[in-house]
């Protein structure tokens, strides 16, 4: 991150209270200018990808949940929502974020590299 | 336990056969492959691309050794097999190795033939054939300016231009007096060296190699009349031999190549042999085509899968050099009993040439305009007759040649192979498109390698993709399942939600057992509206099993944001909506305003968090132009003003406009109204369409004007607006109850018939009760935009993104 003189190996960002997110279905999350995907998933777990399908940078975000996956809003690649790896025949992969609940808030680590 | 299986050869034809057998039967055999060059198997054909400088080695590669180690196969790179002992079934490698096997594939391919001259061992003289021979090209190019091709065939060609590439003076050598004889007539073969020498060839005809003059590194070229050419390279592409000693030491029958039967069995028990090196019926081919074929066949047999015998191959050949368009296909040459059918541009520089025997197409030369060559190959394969029709089509002479090409590629079946370079059939291709949505040929191309290589499939994997998407969610529904998530049809469906009383997604695809828990963007939207369609009073919508558009009321464009239509009853407006509409825009800043084929305003590019906002400023109700609902009513302006109007067309949409406004269908329904037969509101093209007559209304259904056209069926002729209301609502209502997910009226009208309808909704009480029903979902419906507004505390979660706030480092 700019300005970091730590050996921090990244950063974390609160995306705010869990009860904001609607379920199953996402909700950008912005930081500088990294746009994430949020998705809260039926049994209160938390997954945070890119909102960039490989495709044609579709916005995941609007993409249809199905249980670990979701499928972009564009022409329905199909991503796994914990590792970020675009399921076959299609290949790819997007970024895919430690997210978790801690006293009702929602966390997201950042990796320095990005 | 695992049945051990060897192959010998790590070449196109065998690890195509291996990759279909671990496809229908993983888990059969411990496979061992022993492949002489030090490489996994890699595209031969794009050997000419690599020398033509259009792609690198490492593109050419089909199967990394990831793919052999994720498959759990032993691939011996390097070693040569140098013995099979058929008694002990073993094999024996020129390092040592000895594997023992239940069944072994034999697929060794064929070697350059080298003229037996004298001189040919020396240094600078080599064949076009794996890797190696590449990197010996690329090389002497860098020291050397001169070199000489033996073999004016396909082969030759191809190594020709490629030298061209390089910057060497290349002069083609050839026996007979016009090229590609095995492939073309003369006239092409003629057509083709005019076309070579203008990129640069030099052709030394008629000529046939004496001696190959130098010291240890060739310098010249004589041949039997006394002529010499110098050069410091010389590639041999005279044609190739099929490996067969190994075989023939180890007893198996050979002939020119290793005979095998039908089924691809050599005369030795759990042998088999397969791509160049094998002989089928009198003929060891030298194409991939007839490779994929035969690996198809005994993938089958021996992953225990029943299969129809393979019975030869028709070939038909393409030469993969930019500027050149020739093609050939079956018997091409004139004998007793064919008649040609020929045409000659040489304006234009076409040429082509088709034979028929007793009226069947039986081959076929293109020069110059090969854009039909699939179809012709098809015509051939498929043993067509020639009509009037076809012969139009095929020599340009009148006639649109779409319909029937389509047609055709219709009634290949699923396994025939429509890119021969990669061995991509039908089938797969068609999945692909269906599966991931795809659009372009160059998507299809990246998703499946079907016309990767040649290019010379692009056309019928065109009329694939027309094919394909045309037919959207119809007739493909009806058989199978409604998605890959279950075998269960749609009817199946709708019973057991009747029957069995589900009432939820999810309890529906419990009790029916879907293979994917969440099901995915083809069954959920679908079973949503089954559901509600069933239950209309008390199943509550469920929002995230709609695609996203309905999802958010709105289109999602390419680039993620939306469009905002609102509704325009029967493309009606006022100054004032119109003056709203002009206002929103500007406060919005949206980048575009357009009228849309639908006679009404859409708004585009929208931000996502704006969408709320707009619909306040608005006012006005949904259009819906995202959803699975009635789109647009278009009328004209008929009797209100029009001087042949003779009913009031307007008032007539606006009234259907309203009546069924946001209900949810099988797929989007659009209606219009015309005023008087000349149809100016284009009703016949419509899900269900009015068209005013003297004294009554005509009414239309079926029709569509998108991706199939469709002409509507009148469905009768009625007095009064309240009977076409009354129809419109029977006609909409049985439809929702009967048709699939996604099909469209057209089809659905189409597939059902219009007498089946007719008779649904035959009586009075009929379509009373119809609409009774209708009433019912119509009663519940809410308009989307203002129902979002009022659950103000949802919106922000619905529409806006979340600022996030750094909380430290990690
Ligand atoms: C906006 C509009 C084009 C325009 O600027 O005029 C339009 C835009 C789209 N049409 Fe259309 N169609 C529009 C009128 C039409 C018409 C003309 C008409 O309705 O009179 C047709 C042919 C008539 C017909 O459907 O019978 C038409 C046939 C299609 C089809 C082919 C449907 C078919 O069954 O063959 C599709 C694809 C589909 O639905 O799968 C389609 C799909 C689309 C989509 C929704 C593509 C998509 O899935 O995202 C386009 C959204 C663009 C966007 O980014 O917002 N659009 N589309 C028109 C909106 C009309 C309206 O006011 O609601
Ligand atoms: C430059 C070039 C361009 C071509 N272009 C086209 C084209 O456009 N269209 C077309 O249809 N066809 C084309 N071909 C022909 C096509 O490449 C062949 O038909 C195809 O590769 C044959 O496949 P195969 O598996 O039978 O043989 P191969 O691909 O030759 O594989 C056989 C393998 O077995 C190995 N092997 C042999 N003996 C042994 C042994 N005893 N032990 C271990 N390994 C052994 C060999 O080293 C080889 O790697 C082209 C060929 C070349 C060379
Ligand atoms: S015709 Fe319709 S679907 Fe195609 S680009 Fe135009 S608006 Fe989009
Ligand atoms: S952009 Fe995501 S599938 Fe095309």
């Amino acid at each position: 991150m700019n300005g970091s003189t730590s050996n921090a190996v990244g950063i974390e960002i609160c995306a705010g209270p869990f009860d904001e997110l609607p379920e199953n279905i996402g909700r950008l999350l912005v930081y500088e200018n990294h746009q994430i995907a949020l998705f809260r998933l039926g049994d209160n777990k938390i997954r945070a990808i890119a909102n960039q399908c490989p495709h044609k940078q579709g916005p995941l975000v609007d993409g249809l949940v199905s249980g670990d996956f979701v499928f972009c809003p564009l022409h329905d690649w199909k991503i796994h929502m914990g590792n970020g790896v675009v399921q076959a025949p299609d290949v790819g992969c997007v970024h895919s974020y430690p997210a978790v609940v801690k006293d009702g808030n929602v966390f997201v680590s950042l990796p320095e590299s990005l | 336990m695992k049945q051990k299986l060897v192959m010998i050869g790590n070449g196109m034809a065998g690890v195509n056969t291996i990759e279909q057998l671990i496809k229908l039967n993983p888990n059969k055999y411990e496979i061992t492959i022993f492949g002489a060059e030090p490489y996994p198997n890699y595209n031969r054909i794009l050997l000419s691309s690599v020398l033509a400088g259009d792609v690198g080695m490492k593109d050419i590669t089909i199967n990394d050794w990831d793919w052999y180690e994720n498959n759990q196969i032993r691939l011996l790179t390097g070693q040569r097999v140098i013995e099979i002992d058929t008694k002990k079934q073993t094999v024996k490698s020129n390092l040592g190795a000895i594997v023992h096997y239940d069944e072994m594939i034999i697929a060794t391919g064929s070697s350059p033939f080298m003229l037996p001259v004298p001189g040919a061992e020396r240094e600078g003289v080599i064949a076009f054939r794996d890797i190696k021979d590449c990197e010996t090209m690329i090389q002497t190019s860098k020291k050397y300016k001169n070199a000489v091709v033996i073999g004016g065939g396909l082969l030759g060609l191809e190594a020709a231009r490629g030298l061209l590439n390089l910057n060497m003076n290349v002069k083609v050598v050839h026996l007979h007096d016009y090229l590609m004889e095995r492939q073309l007539d003369e006239v092409a073969g003629k057509m083709l060296r005019s076309e070579l020498e203008a990129q640069g060839m030099e052709f030394l005809m008629k000529k046939q190699t004496e001696q190959i003059i130098g010291k240890s590194r060739v310098s010249a070229i004589r041949f039997t009349d006394g002529h010499t050419v110098e050069t410091d390279l010389v590639v041999m592409a005279v044609g190739i031999k099929p490996n067969v000693e190994l075989a023939k030491e180890a007893g198996i029958a050979v002939n020119r190549g290793i005979v095998v039967d039908d089924d691809m069995r050599t005369n030795v028990p759990n042998i088999s042999a397969v791509g160049e090196c094998a002989e089928h019926r009198g003929i060891a081919y030298g194409l991939v085509a007839p490779l994929w074929e035969q690996g198809a066949v005994l993938s089958k047999r021996l992953a225990g899968i029943e299969t129809a015998p393979y019975e030869g191959s028709i070939l038909s050949t393409k030469l993969k050099i930019s500027g050149v368009d020739v093609f050939s296909v079956g018997d091409f040459n004139e004998k007793p009993g064919t008649k040609t059918i020929r045409v000659h541009d040489e304006w234009r520089g076409i040429y082509k040439k088709f034979m028929l025997r007793e009226n069947q197409i039986v081959g076929a030369v293109l020069y110059g305009d090969t854009s039909d060559s699939s179809k012709i190959l098809q015509l051939v394969k498929l043993g067509s007759q020639m009509t009037e029709q076809l012969h139009a089509q095929l020599t340009g002479v009148g006639a649109s040649p779409t319909g029937s090409s389509l047609d055709l590629v219709k009634a290949m079946n699923d396994e025939e192979i429509i890119c021969g370079c990669n061995g991509v059939s039908k089938g797969v291709i068609c999945s692909a498109i269906q599966n991931n949505g795809l659009t372009t040929v160059g998507q299809i191309k990246d998703c499946t390698t079907a016309s990767r290589s040649c290019g010379g499939c692009k056309p019928l994997v065109q009329q694939l993709l027309e094919l394909t998407n045309g037919d959207t969610g119809s007739d493909l529904v009806i058989k199978e399942g409604i998605c890959g998530c279950t075998d269960k049809t749609r009817d199946e469906i709708v019973e057991a939600i009747r029957t069995m009383h589900l009432t939820t997604i999810k309890e529906t695809i419990h009790v029916l057992g879907w293979k994917s828990e969440g099901g995915c963007p083809k069954c959920r939207p679908a079973l949503n509206y089954f559901l509600s369609m069933v239950h209309p009073e008390d199943y509550e919508d469920h929002r995230d099993s709609r695609v996203a558009n309905e999802r958010r009321h709105a289109n999602i464009q390419k680039d993620g944001t939306f469009s905002v239509v609102p509704r325009m009853y029967g493309g009606v407006t006022t100054p004032q909506d119109l003056r709203k509409i002009a206002d929103v825009a500007e406060q919005f800043n949206v980048p575009l305003v357009k009228v849309t084929g639908g006679q009404r305003l859409d708004l585009l590019g929208v931000k996502k968090e704006d969408l709320p906002k707009m619909w306040e400023a608005l006012d006005m109700p949904s259009g819906y132009a995202y959803g699975k609902s009635l789109r647009t009513v278009k009328t004209c302006v008929g009797s209100t003003f029009c001087r042949f109007g003779t009913q009031d067309a307007m008032g007539m949409g606006i009234k259907m406009e309203k009546r069924f406004e946001r209900l949810d269908t099988p797929a989007k329904v659009k209606m219009a109204v015309s005023g008087c037969p000349r149809n100016c509101a284009e009703a016949t093209i419509k899900d269900f369409g009015v068209v005013a007559i003297d004294g009554g209304w005509e009414l239309h259904v079926g029709g569509n004007g998108g991706l199939k056209v469709r002409i509507t069926d009148v469905i009768t002729r009625v007095k009064t607006e309240e009977e076409v209301l009354e129809w419109a609502g029977a006609f909409v209502q049985y439809y929702r109850e009967h048709a699939n997910w996604n099909e469209r009226t057209s089809e659905w009208v189409g597939r059902v018939g219009l007498a089946s309808i007719q008779e649904a909704l035959a009586t009075e009480e009929q379509r009373h009760v119809l609409n009774a029903r209708l009433d019912v979902t119509l009663s519940k419906v809410k308009d989307p935009w203002k129902a979002d507004l009022e659950k103000r505390d949802e919106l922000e979660k619905r529409y806006e993104s979340i600022k996030a706030q750094l909380v430290g480092e990690l």
